[in-house]
């Protein structure tokens, strides 16, 4: 099996997008190329106007437990975890053509964290035959 | 060339003084790890880092991290409020 790990990254939400910014860290650290496709909501949390903004949380995070408030999930640094993990390794974020088009969003429109808009066959022949992790 | 046998005993490690000390403290995981990773870059083969964190993660994420890429986990030892992990980067 191939060493580098694929992501296609679909939710928007600060919880979410922090889970994929440490999964990719860490594979980043440990010498695995990484390769990501932003679909749909990560893509829109991707724009260079909003990706600083507050993306909210998951809707099944989000709904309120009598013993543990919400709040507790606090800051989460997604965006500067993702930063070290390109500054760290071999990462390649993509924004899904497809996607963009449904949005009626183009490729300049993004965060210079994306290095490019592809295809779903670029995305998987970069994913070679690793795993695919679906967020 | 001489063996050493890892992880050393907290005796040996507390007698060691990394060539480089990244203070992670505070830090949450991945950032311990990225911390080391990036230190790593900055010292000489044959060299030491050491790495201070208060995360409960960093010692086995250092252990599996140097495994992987070929580093040496000498270890990790207590100190007060954080633990300190040794590396020697071989390559």
């Amino acid at each position: 099996m191939s060493d580098n790990l694929s992501i296609v990254l679909f939710s928007g939400t600060e919880d979410k997008l922090h889970a994929a910014a440490t999964i990719t860290a860490g594979a980043a650290a440990m010498g695995m190329p990484v390769n990501i496709l932003l679909m749909y909501w990560a893509l829109d949390a991707f724009r260079a106007d909003r990706i600083a903004n507050d993306h909210g949380l998951a809707y099944d995070a989000s709904r309120p437990r009598w013993n543990e408030p919400v709040e507790h999930v606090g800051d989460i640094p997604w965006l500067e975890t993702f930063r070290q993990a390109k500054e760290l390794g071999d990462v390649t974020i993509r924004a899904c053509a497809g996607s963009l088009a449904t949005l009626g969003l183009d490729a300049a429109s993004m965060d210079p964290l994306v290095d490019d808009a592809g295809g779903i066959a670029t995305f998987l022949a970069a994913a070679d035959d690793g795993q695919i992790l679906f967020i | 060339m001489t063996t050493i046998t890892t992880p050393l005993s907290d005796t040996e490690l507390l007698s060691l003084t990394g060539d480089k000390v990244v203070d992670a403290r505070g830090s949450a995981c991945p950032g311990p790890l990225l911390e080391a990773k990036k230190a790593m870059n900055t010292v000489q083969i044959g060299q030491t880092i050491e790495i201070w964190s208060s995360d409960p993660g960093t010692k086995s994420d250092v252990g599996a991290w140097s495994a992987k890429v070929g580093h040496t986990y000498l270890g990790t030892v207590a100190g007060e409020g954080y633990e300190r992990t040794f590396v020697i980067r071989q390559k």
